[in-house]
């Protein structure tokens, strides 16, 4: 019995021993395969901005993006006005990417001298693998602040008349390689109102969409429905349709839209084309990253 | 007869053991990547760390493994459009090299020394597959090996088009650097 389990051992290990050579082709499968690892969905608008408002992406950490913003003139005035191109709007700003989920950024506009800064944390990123998600998730807060002469210098003004302020939960998936989609609701908190049947809160919600259509192109979408602060035939819904262009370092966001406002605040409340009325004018972003502190290099 | 057998058990295990040595793995080999045109300013130069390459020192096959993902860039934005643009790593995350040392018996894989090779197979990458021939090193040392090598690849060959406006950055050849340090696979 011990004698036939021992050569019963001998000859298993022998079959064990001998086991044909399969890998020879692929080798590869000898080595097991990683553990699938939580992957972060990246590139899901080619900038931090869809058109106007904060896209779900961020900047990566140590860059800084130059932006200039453009706006012209209405394009229904026809030659005289060489389609809208004889009068200018523009803002600069400064962004910076600072953690892969937080970034910050500063602006100034020439429409009513206004500066804005805002911060935009994500504390959830669309992922897949172990610990997947599927959207994510940004905090977008931000100032604006109106820095032109007081209108009627001889009353009293207070500093903070020349405030307001945005906060916007941004909720975007990357639907596909070339499909994103994301909800942005809003509300723009002014200090100072034109009048009382004005609100000082206004909500909004934003959608962004961007359909890539090859690797360097893709098409915009950036609309903003206003809940409660629009007037009756002055102020509009903006909507913006684009087209971004990637070259090496820069992206062109060339577009049509009836806003003129480079900040939430400006394009949510202060839109005063409109569509319907084909009053949309051209603009252009332009987008230039720089990096600025060098990734540790990789050895 | 029980002796025996044990001795016999004992023997065949030590085959194992030996038959075991035959292979040499690592998951984190280096390939360091540089496409810098001439007349660039910036370095177009890219490393992955985590490559996996398995050497059959039997037969002399080698097989690689690289996830296109991993390739680290000093700037973030040069790593994007290397993943979104070129090599379009969504769509073709992995790149594969099968193939073999074609002096394979010129290796003395116990021996602690410095070996010329020459490696030739199959390269799949970007949906595209080229035979590719390089010179290379096998560097034995203390029961681990080292296979090196440095060759390079048309891009074109593999689909990735260089737009005009940056030709004069990225050169139209990849220079490919190999490293890979490898123990012996269980």
């Amino acid at each position: 019995m011990k004698k036939s389990f021992l050569l019963g051992s001998w000859f298993l290990l022998c079959l064990l021993n001998f086991q044909p050579a399969k890998a020879q082709d692929d080798l590869l499968a000898l080595v097991e395969p990683d553990k699938p690892k939580k992957e972060r969905v990246k590139y899901a608008f080619k900038s931090p901005r869809v058109i106007n408002g904060h896209s779900m992406e961020f900047l990566n950490p140590g860059t800084m993006d130059f932006r200039i913003l453009h706006r012209f003139g209405p394009l229904d005035q026809g030659y005289k006005n060489f389609f809208g191109f004889d009068q200018a709007n523009m803002r600069l700003g400064l962004d910076f990417g600072l953690l892969q989920n937080l970034m910050a950024g500063i602006g100034r506009s020439n429409v009513k001298k206004e500066v804005d800064g805002y911060i935009k944390y994500a504390p959830i990123r669309q992922a897949t693998g172990p610990g997947r998600f599927p959207v994510t998730i940004a905090l977008v807060t931000g100032m604006t602040m109106n820095t032109s002469p007081w209108e009627i210098p001889e009353q009293k003004n207070f500093y903070t008349s020349r405030l307001a302020y945005y906060f916007q939960t941004i909720i975007g998936r990357k639907f596909s390689e070339s499909f994103t989609l994301q909800l942005s609701p809003t509300v723009v908190h002014n200090n100072l109102v034109a009048n009382q049947s004005i609100s000082n809160d206004i909500y909004a919600l934003g959608v962004g969409a961007r359909l890539k259509v090859s690797q360097r192109i893709a098409l915009t979408c950036d609309y903003y429905h206003n809940f409660n602060g629009l007037v009756e035939d002055v102020t509009f819904d903006p909507l913006s349709i684009g087209v971004d262009i990637e070259t090496g370092g820069h992206v062109f966001q060339l577009h049509f839209s009836n806003a003129v406002g480079m900040n939430e605040r400006a394009f949510i409340m202060e839109t005063t084309n409109s569509w319907a009325k084909k009053q949309m004018r051209f603009g252009f972003n332009l987008s230039r990253v720089f990096q600025i502190s060098k990734k540790k290099k990789a050895k | 007869m029980k002796k025996i057998s044990i001795a016999l058990t004992f023997l065949i295990l030590c085959l194992q053991a030996a038959h075991a040595q035959d292979k040499f793995f690592t998951k984190s080999g280096k390939i360091n990547f540089n496409a810098t045109a001439p007349a660039s300013p910036e370095k177009i130069e890219g490393i992955n760390k985590s490559v996996t390459c398995v050497v059959d020192t039997k037969t002399g096959n080698m097989q690689f493994a690289v996830l296109m993902k991993g390739f680290e860039f000093e700037r973030a934005l040069m790593e994007e459009h290397f993943n979104e643009n070129y090599v379009e790593s969504n769509v073709y995350p992995k790149t594969e090299f099968k193939g073999a040392i074609s002096n394979n018996a010129t290796v003395n894989y116990t021996k602690d020394g410095v070996y010329p090779v020459k490696v030739k197979g199959k390269l799949s990458m970007h949906g595209e597959t080229r035979e590719v021939e390089t010179d290379g090193k096998i560097t034995v040392k203390a029961g681990k090996i080292n296979a090196s090598a440095v060759f390079s690849v048309t891009l074109t060959d593999y689909k990735i088009s260089i737009p005009a406006l940056v030709a004069d950055k990225i050169a139209k050849k990849a220079n490919i650097i190999v490293d890979c340090s490898l123990e012996p696979l269980k």
